[in-house]
């Protein structure tokens, strides 16, 4: 298992475990969301093919009500 | 009709989306301001959060803001604009580059190295400013395509704290003007586009009204009326009144010499006032 920070949250992925994997097991929305993983943009198009290594950060984002 | 970088608005009035009790209230103030442009911000996922601001703000015929709050740094905000563009498809970010926790001011150092950054990466950037002249001036150098100064700290309701400065900045800038910050009620809103701004940036002021969907149709009003006065040229401010009924032809209706009651003009009165104390005690 590697251990991850989604969200904030210690969890554990499966190894080899991708981008894709990690925004899946939030049950995050696959339209409008971003993701971050050690505060790099990993583009949409890569989740599938970027591992997810041991203790990095991943922040999947979304927009909601916000400004002024 | 305001122009930003080549996208024209009807509305001078831009929707912030933050502070409304629910998504529902919010597209009807939306539709009652006649903004058709909001902003959003860019928060964590939570799968259990009902309904999606942005079909909402879809729905509703607005076109879609990612703004940057919350970040400190020029790097956060770098990040977090990549990742409003990743989600949601748009290079335009309202910037914000917070300094102070609790006057909300905007970090000048790092917002202006944040404005280049991402200007440098091909984004159209509104940056969230404080009412310095020269700092509005070298963000525009820079590339923004508006500006953005408040009127006093953001939620605040204190309307325009330093007309002069937000003069300053109107007199200078050659792109957009849009007053980011402070607006309290209608007149503050209406006040702004009198002073000359090109538009203004509210949401506190219609989400946490007592009537979200009443406010924001006294501030499309607002703003609407503001546009007008000013191209309508308002009259010199005077130090004492001004007839607007003719001298000429007034009928004599006391039996004597008419005591001459007016000062001459727009001059001082012919004598001095007593002092307070003499005043009084007559």
């Amino acid at each position: 298992m590697t251990p991850v920070t989604l969200n904030g949250e210690p969890r554990e992925l499966p190894d080899g475990a991708t981008v894709e994997t990690a925004v899946r097991e939030l049950g995050a929305p696959n339209d409008g969301v971003a993701v971050a993983v050690d505060g790099e943009v990993v583009p949409r198009g890569e989740w599938a093919t970027t591992e997810v290594r041991d203790g990095q950060q991943v922040e999947v984002l979304r927009a909601v009500q916000g400004g002024r | 009709m305001l122009e930003i970088a080549g996208r024209s608005f009807e509305s001078r009035l831009i929707l912030g989306t933050g502070g409304f009790r629910n998504l529902e209230v919010m597209a009807e103030a939306a539709r009652e301001s006649g903004a058709e442009l909001a902003t959003v911000a860019m928060r964590r996922v939570d799968p259990s959060a009902r309904g999606s601001i942005v079909e909402v703000l879809q729905e509703t015929g607005l076109d879609i803001l990612p703004n940057t709050a919350g970040c400190f740094t020029a790097r956060e905000a770098v990040t977090t604009a990549k990742l409003a563009r990743e989600a949601l498809g748009t290079d335009w970010v309202k910037l914000e580059v917070i300094g102070d926790d609790r006057t909300l001011l905007p970090d000048p150092a790092e917002l202006l190295e944040a404005a280049e950054t991402l200007l440098a990466e091909g984004f159209t950037v509104l940056p969230y400013t404080s009412d310095d002249p020269v700092l509005a001036r070298r963000l525009e150098d820079a590339g923004c395509a508006a500006v953005m100064p408040l009127g006093s700290p953001i939620g605040s309701g204190m309307g325009i704290n330093n007309p002069y400065n937000l003069r300053l900045i109107i007199e200078a800038a050659e792109v957009p003007v849009i007053l980011d910050a402070g607006i309290g009620t209608a007149s503050d809103a209406a006040l702004a586009m009198e002073s000359g701004c090109d538009g203004i940036l509210l949401a506190s002021a219609i989400s946490r009204a007592a009537d979200p969907p009443a406010m924001a149709r006294a501030m499309r009003k607002a703003v609407e009326a503001g546009v007008e006065a000013r191209r309508a040229g308002r009259i010199p401010r005077r130090h004492y009144a001004r007839a607007s009924s003719p001298e000429e032809g007034l009928a004599e209706l006391e039996r004597g010499e008419r005591a001459d009651h007016a000062p001459d003009g727009d001059g001082a009165p012919s004598a001095p006032r007593a002092p307070l104390a003499e005043r009084r005690s007559r």
